[in-house]
């Protein structure tokens, strides 16, 4: 009997095993593929993705904050740009966030977000992101996702290589991408050989409050600084950027700045600088830059505008700069967990530069040079190289890494994701990416501690992957499972903008602090309002301050007359609610700006100035409660001459009075 | 029954201080500090479930005040969706400062009470005679009803007494009549869009507690031999 039973059993057992494997056959075939990897990414209804990614938004100016697995679009947070959705960079308090040297600036290039490290782990306290264009680093708080501090880099311009973080958040940085005269000057085009210069700026972050100050500029020679990495872990003293145009060309770039075999990557000692200066190294030099930083209990933004920078000069600090001869303008720079590797991607080359951290300590310790330039020594390509990856694909732009000694790199040309081996420098896997990849993102895939199980690329063209929508489409990203030995494509899902890099963390480590409301009673700003009784209108002069308040379903006042043409209209609108996502909005009718979406607990304020006579409306734009269309109000605008006073009421009653 | 309770003699005199010191006496005094709590904590709390408060809303009733029951600022926040419904501002300090309610008796009286049966408690305690400790257990049955029924009442009230200006009337389907609010007494019901819960709090268990100790303190110093304490 027990044998008999065995015996089903083993054929039992046979059956699900042999039966499996043409099951598996099967799997490899498209549909069945599709069906796992839908599994994959499907996060059920009411239920929350396992990581947060912060996606740069390009030229649209923003941060956009998607989910992993699930690819869903949660929210854009302003940086850069204005947004009328959300009154950012309309309102009086968000206008000076966007204050820079050359004044009010309504757009920025976003490009490579950042997440604050302790211990080279990231711990979800900041993003940081770059502007391109008008340089400039932001900080946007995980707690509110909201732009807090925006400080404009002086004496760089393409602010590209930036904005990344040293694994305790001591700096972000930010290198210039284009050379420019220092100090600025009026001066011809075709002198720049030699007069130009290359800024790395190294900003300082206080581990409270996260401000960030200029510490130190290194006026390096006048290349252009494309990417670059802090060191990690043995080398966390170190950052390296990736130059191009060391040629120094000034026209048809694209021809004469790539004319050398080999550009360089900058090894810069920072722990050595910063050494350096704090023993009273480096001059200030006068620099005009303007530092905004957002205060919560004011719920303001102030701009300041500076008027030095210290200057450090490679030359005063030596043993602090080398040049890393790498293959041929490298676009990445990129050092795995470990800090022992350091990745080039020669754009414009067949193979791929690795450098060893350890090798480079021994070439610098030897003295090891093959040269120098403007006086900073160029270290032996051979001394300091761990050795190359041959025929990887065309066009490699970034690498990423995870946590079993493997990186991956993006190939623009040849439109692939590769997996590759550090150690061996064999190749693993590769997979085609729809189309152009950019750049790619493993959470925490930039840090000591990769967190390995997706990887985002970021593709800079998608032709024929969704519903055509015009001329102009989407950019996109695609998912992949990296936890196994090959790539496996989980997802295509559209981005804003244009995805540059992105920053991806386990959710679990901002989702319990994210902020639900703002405390009324710690809302410091000047015009705010703690209860209905302290609404009210005051004329000064032609400037009528409208103090209002609004809770379901009612604005307060509601009623306002005595206003008249010419007026300069300011609402400061209060949301007295304290409940968890109930916000209000305010619109006015004729107003020259965008409406506020007023968070509870927090003051904002519009200006309108009425061009003509009438009663006009205003109106709660968020759909906030079941009375919300009747959240509405009435402003009476006369003439310019009309000697009607300011009158203001609700429900026939003037705030604060009733009670006298 | 095989209980073995440290027992001292019971004394009538209250010569020395030794004699203070009977276990039905020492309970009369725990039954004292457990009221004390009272005046921290809550006695009955009622939560608010809705589509849109997966994290509920909650009111915590204390016996001289309300207070958040599950968030910061619920209190408010119940009042403001009350008033779609014509239900009264509930008697915080603030409103009632405003003007907006009439202060809640209860609040004041309560307090006193209290005060009072824990002076007694200790009175009892200090005293040590059994029929005393029965008398304390009577009067805080008979308060306990009273609460309960006025408690009961303040809901009705509260559920039925509504705003004729109210955003929202809505007549019982079953009735005919403008739709009531009253919370429930215990247990749970739907109002609306929320699923209300209404359960006694630690406060009310501190209070039952202490009658079962008092009880228990009767039964102890009036039936020692029974209870083979001797």
């Amino acid at each position: 009997m027990n044998i008999l039973n065995s015996r089903i059993l083993v054929i039992i057992l046979s059956v699900i095993f042999f039966g499996c494997s043409p099951l598996n056959n099967d799997s490899k075939s498209k549909g069945a593929l599709s069906i796992n990897a839908a599994e994959k990414v499907y996060v059920p209804p009411g239920e929350h993705d396992s990581h947060y990614a912060f996606i740069s938004g390009g030229f649209s100016g923003q941060l956009s904050v998607y989910g992993l697995p699930s690819g869903r679009l949660f929210r854009v947070i302003p940086v850069f740009s204005q947004d009328p959705e959300k009154g950012y960079g309309y309102s009086e308090e968000t206008r000076p966030m966007l204050n820079t040297s050359h004044g009010f600036i309504p757009w920025g290039d976003a490009h490579h977000p950042d997440i604050s490290q302790t211990n080279g782990t990231v711990d979800g306290r900041w993003v940081f992101i770059n502007e391109n264009n008008t340089p400039r680093i932001a900080r946007v708080s995980l707690e509110t996702f909201e732009t807090e501090e925006i400080i404009e880099i002086p004496n760089s311009a393409g602010n590209h290589s930036s904005s990344y973080v040293t694994e305790n958040s001591e700096y972000v940085v930010a290198g210039t991408r284009f050379a420019i005269p220092f100090p600025q000057r009026d001066m011809p085009i075709s002198d720049m050989k030699g007069n130009f210069k290359g800024a790395l700026s190294f900003l300082s972050i206080d581990d409270e409050t996260g401000h960030m100050d200029i510490a130190f500029q290194i006026m390096m020679p006048g290349f252009d600084y494309d990417k670059c990495h802090p060191g990690r872990d043995e080398s966390s003293d170190w950052f390296f950027f990736t130059t191009y145009n060391t040629e120094e060309a000034n026209t048809l770039m694209e021809v004469n700045a790539s004319q050398n075999d080999k550009d360089f990557i900058a090894a810069v000692n920072w722990k050595k600088v910063e050494e350096y200066v704090a023993n009273g190294g480096g001059y200030k030099t006068p620099s005009l830059y303007a530092h905004n930083i957002w205060d919560e209990a004011t719920h303001s933004a102030t701009s300041t505008m500076k008027k030095e920078v210290l200057v450090v000069n490679p030359k005063d600090v030596p043993g602090a700069f080398y040049m890393l001869p790498t293959a041929k303008s490298p676009h990445g720079c990129d050092v795995d967990p470990t800090g022992e590797y350091i990745v080039g991607s020669g754009k414009l080359a067949a193979t791929m530069t690795i450098h060893s951290f350890s090798k480079m300590k021994q070439a610098i310790a030897d003295k090891d040079f093959d040269g120098s330039t403007y006086g900073i020594p160029i270290l032996n390509f051979k001394s300091v190289n761990y050795g190359v990856l041959k025929q990887p694909g065309l066009g490699p732009l970034h690498t990423e890494f995870d946590s079993r000694g493997n990186a991956y790199t993006t190939f623009f040309i040849s439109s692939e994701v590769v997996k590759w081996n550090i150690k061996d420098l064999t190749v693993l896997d590769r997979n085609p990416v729809y189309y152009s990849v950019g750049h790619l993102m493993i959470p925490g895939g930039n840090s000591r501690t990769p967190d390995d199980k997706y990887l985002v690329a970021m593709n800079k063209i998608t032709k024929d992957r969704y519903l055509p929508t015009g001329p102009e489409v989407c950019q996109s990203a695609q998912l992949f499972d990296i936890s196994g030995e090959k790539l496996e494509l989980l997802l295509d899902f559209p981005t804003i903008g244009e995805p540059h890099y992105a920053a991806g963390i386990a959710a679990d480590k901002i989702a319990s602090k994210s902020k639900k409301i703002y405390r009324l009673e710690e809302n410091k700003h000047p015009y705010a309002v703690q209860n209905e009784s302290e609404t009210k209108v005051v004329r000064k002069n032609n400037e009528v301050h409208v103090s209002m308040s609004m809770i379901r379903s009612h604005f307060s006042p509601d009623n306002i007359e005595g206003v008249k043409v010419g007026d300069k209209v300011y609402f400061h609108v209060t949301n007295l609610e304290q409940d968890y996502d109930v916000p209000h909005g305010f619109s006015m009718i004729g107003a020259n700006t965008s409406e506020i979406l007023v968070m509870p607990g927090r003051t904002a304020t519009i200006v309108w100035e009425p061009k003509q006579i009438g009663v006009w409306p205003f109106y709660c734009t968020d759909f906030c409660s079941a009375l919300h269309q009747e959240m509405q109000g009435y402003i009476r605008v006369s003439s310019k001459d009309s000697d009607i006073p300011i009158t203001y009421s609700l429900d026939g009653d003037v705030p604060g009075m009733d009670n006298l | 029954m095989n209980i073995s309770i440290p027992y001292v003699k019971r004394r009538n005199s209250l010569i020395f201080p030794s004699k203070y010191i009977s276990l039905s006496r020492m309970m009369m005094v725990l039954v004292g500090v457990l009221l004390v709590s009272l005046f921290f904590l809550p006695i009955w709390k009622i939560v608010l479930v809705a589509p849109q408060y997966p994290e509920p809303l909650g009111l915590d009733i204390h016996i001289d005040h309300l207070s958040d029951g599950v968030q910061f600022y619920d209190v408010k926040n119940i009042d403001l969706l009350n008033h779609y419904i014509g239900m009264a501002p509930l008697p915080t300090e603030e409103n009632v400062a405003d003007g907006k309610i009439e202060p809640l008796l209860e609040f004041v009286i309560f307090p006193i009470v209290l005060l009072v049966m824990i002076f007694l408690a200790l009175v009892v305690a200090l005293f040590g005679k059994a029929r005393l400790y029965l008398i304390w257990f009577s009067i805080m049955v008979v308060l306990c009803l009273i609460g309960l029924y006025d408690f009961y009442q303040w809901l009705y009230i509260y559920g039925h007494d509504l705003d004729l200006n109210a955003i929202l009337k809505i007549t019982d389907p079953v009735t005919g009549k403008p739709m009531g609010y009253q919370p429930p007494f215990i247990g749970y019901k739907k109002i609306l869009n929320f699923e209300v819960s209404s359960f006694p709090s630690i406060g009310t268990f501190n209070i039952a507690l202490a009658m079962v100790i008092s009880f228990l303190a009767y039964i102890i110093d009036a039936f020692p031999e029974k209870l083979n304490l001797k």
